[in-house]
């Protein structure tokens, strides 16, 4: 087992908040839904929310993990063929538009292992993200992605589930960036509520890390967040925000810029008001 | 030969269990499960009782002496899971999973279906034990296969169209999953092939062998000797790995895997995922995978829905690496003529999937001598395919 202790921008940013007292808000896009342009422009768009860091999700063939909103999201991103690099290539553009905050790449383990593990991580480096989260790879498989992740300095951030038990402990204790626990049994898509052990299982999670704890799945409403907020250090929300942009669809893909803006401004409002108010 | 799979579900590179950490206990405690009750004689006492009272093992090795000699060359024979309950060896597996499932003290059942044969297998098992069963069907498939959409409600299952995707069998296999992970608690999933994250495809292959134990003991006692090669169709490969796994230490045994060429290997519709796949990671397990440059699966094309899937099973892949078996492509075109073949010579109609293997079993023979023995696992029947044969037939794609 080993620890991950080389500076990383999503360190810096939960120093930082657990000195404010504030819960981490990660929201979840996923890349080319409609197009890659309207990808920096929703990344920049979530910023300006109020967001702490963000996921880049990587559309793919079969997400396993995901439910119908992520599902309809990938499925409109593969039509216009997005790749994975072509999703890696966002982060790079956003940060050269003035964002800051940490990025996060989300992807499935396949298109990772056919772009070659070593130029991945090479290339999250390049475009500068902090850390990345890989669904379908349970700690049993990720030896070699772990040690290029660590040798690359970015976060191999593990999930932990309801049903994990005894392994909550194991993924905790070599957890690197923060432990992504998953709010219920089921894929992501949003829900009216958690887990009934919720409590429980984030106390056993939060005693086993020695890094933050960020709960995702099913979060969709600012009352969800701020009901976990004390609970944990981070939220993230995903399908109720790629749902968001599928209802704003036409507006995004307009040609009038005063439409196009309208409809960045809209997903903005949505994402800001998913902020916890509550200190936690 | 090296034991296959090790611990960690490995065949060679291959295998594995890649699923979202919501599932890994649930795999966990199968595996312990299957590891507590495969050497228990109780639980394999009645799962051979089953096989043999309610699904009428052993089943025949037959020789089709017209159609050897219609081809000329080799003695073939039949292994004849066409016979089956439920018309395939799709059977073998729901029966040794449900008794299991039942151990485990699981009290519903969820399965995922392509041509509806494991669905069918799978309903009638939980009808058998009283189990409740939800089956998932891609929409597509539902309407190819009305049929055994009709007698899987009948044996009383809940059928349920999968809209995402390509709404077929790659789909169907995503949405069991996405149900499981959120039933996993009190359901039990019967994965229908040799695929999946481990322990399945391992658990699935020993359920299956029964097919090649038999033929074993049956082509000793018929000749004398064991066969020269062995011929199965391989979507998933399960009945492909059944048969051949009791041969795979008897390197003078071909084994020959046959895939779906649909129209054509170098056409984009087509389900040879050996001969055009890669290495990649897809429904929880590293294996050959029909996949864009990016890692994207491709949809795959067959006129059989069995054998329409973009991935197969990791020990196919490891036996492919190892060049301990050949995989050979098989089209549409080719399969429907064997299909005709075997109906005229022998008064078996086998299910499109089967074939395909008998389609390769005629090239194959030709070019063995007489007193060569070439075994194909008629792995089922046709009375699911004859609705599609009749439209192929009045579409001009077969000549009666």
């Amino acid at each position: 087992m080993s620890t991950v202790l080389t500076p990383n921008a999503i360190d810096a940013v939960f120093a930082e908040l657990k000195a404010r007292g504030e819960t981490a808000l990660i929201p979840f896009l996923t890349m080319g839904d409609p197009d890659l342009d309207t990808s920096v422009a929703l990344v920049q768009a979530a910023e300006a929310a109020g967001a702490h860091m963000i996921e880049l999700g990587v559309p793919y063939s079969d997400p396993l993990a995901d439910g119908p909103v992520i599902q309809r999201a990938s499925e409109r991103a593969l039509i216009n063929r997005i790749s994975l690099t072509d999703c890696i290539g966002v982060a790079s553009k956003a940060r050269s538009r003035g964002v800051t905050m940490p990025f996060i790449l989300f992807t499935y383990y396949n298109p990772a292992l056919q772009l070659g593990l070593e130029r991945f991580f090479g290339m999250l480096q390049e475009h500068g993200f902090s850390g990345v989260i890989i669904p379908d790879l349970p700690m049993e498989e990720d030896e070699e992605a772990r040690a290029m992740a660590e040798r690359a300095r970015i976060h191999l951030i593990p999930l932990v589930a309801p049903t994990s038990e005894a392994r909550v402990e194991r993924i905790a204790a070599r957890a690197s960036g923060f432990v992504y626990c998953v709010s219920s049994l089921g894929v992501t898509g949003v829900r009216s509520s958690f887990h009934e052990g919720i409590d429980q299982f984030l106390a056993t999670v939060r005693q086993a890390a020695h890094v933050p704890i960020c709960v995702g799945f099913g979060i969709s409403s600012r009352e969800q967040a701020e009901q976990l907020a004390g609970k944990c250090d981070g939220v993230i929300v995903g399908s109720a925000i790629v749902r968001h942009v599928e209802e704003v669809l036409p507006q995004l893909k307009s040609n009038e810029e005063s439409e196009k803006a309208r409809g960045l401004r809209s997903v903005q409002d949505f994402i800001a008001d998913l902020k916890p108010r509550r200190i936690g | 030969m090296i034991q296959v799979p090790d611990q960690h579900g490995r065949f060679g590179p291959f295998g594995g269990k890649y699923v979202p950490e919501t599932l890994m206990n649930a795999l966990i405690e199968l595996e312990d499960a299957y590891r507590h009750y495969k050497d228990d004689p109780d639980f394999l006492a009645e799962v051979r009782y089953l096989l043999k009272q309610y699904s009428g093992r052993p089943t025949p090795l037959y020789h089709a002496e017209r159609l050897s000699e219609r081809v000329g060359g080799a003695k073939i024979y039949l292994k004849r899971e066409d016979l089956n309950h439920t018309g395939a060896h799709k059977i073998n597996n729901t029966i040794g999973q449900a008794v299991l499932a039942k151990r485990m003290g699981k009290k519903k059942v969820i399965a995922e279906t392509g041509a509806g044969q494991h669905g069918v297998a799978s309903a009638t098992v939980a009808a058998l034990m009283g189990l409740e069963c939800k089956v998932f069907m891609g929409e597509e498939d539902t309407k190819r296969q009305q049929l055994n959409v009709f007698r899987m409600k009948l044996l009383g299952a809940e059928v349920i169209p999968v809209l995402s995707g390509t709404r077929t069998l790659k789909d169907a296999c995503n949405e069991t999953l996405r149900y499981w992970v959120s039933h996993v608690d009190d359901t039990y999933y019967i994965l229908g092939s040799v695929t999946g994250p481990h322990p399945y495809p391992m658990m699935v292959r020993d359920f299956q062998r029964i097919i090649g134990l038999e033929t074993r003991d049956q082509i000793l006692e018929a000749e004398g000797r064991l066969p020269d090669a062995i011929i199965a169709a391989v979507g998933g490969g399960s009945n492909a790995i059944g048969i051949f796994h009791p041969f795979v230490g008897d390197t003078n045994v071909r084994l020959i895997g046959v895939e779906a060429a649909g129209r054509g290997v170098d056409t984009e519709e087509h389900a040879a995922t050996m001969t055009k796949g890669r290495p990649g990671v897809f429904q929880g397990s590293m294996s050959y995978v029909l996949q864009d440059e990016g890692g994207q699966v491709l949809p795959a094309h067959s006129i059989s829905a069995g054998l329409d899937y973009p991935g197969i099973g990791p020990e196919h892949a490891y036996l492919k690496d190892i060049k301990r078996a050949e995989y050979v492509p098989i089209t549409d075109a080719e399969s429907l003529e064997a299909l005709v073949l075997l109906s005229r010579t022998e008064g078996i109609i086998p299910a499109l999937e089967s074939a395909h293997a008998i389609a390769q079993a005629l090239k194959t023979a030709k070019t063995m001598k007489p007193d060569e023995i070439l075994i194909v696992n008629l792995s089922g029947r046709g009375d699911k395919d004859v609705d599609s044969i009749m439209k192929y037939e009045e579409e001009g794609g077969i000549q009666l």
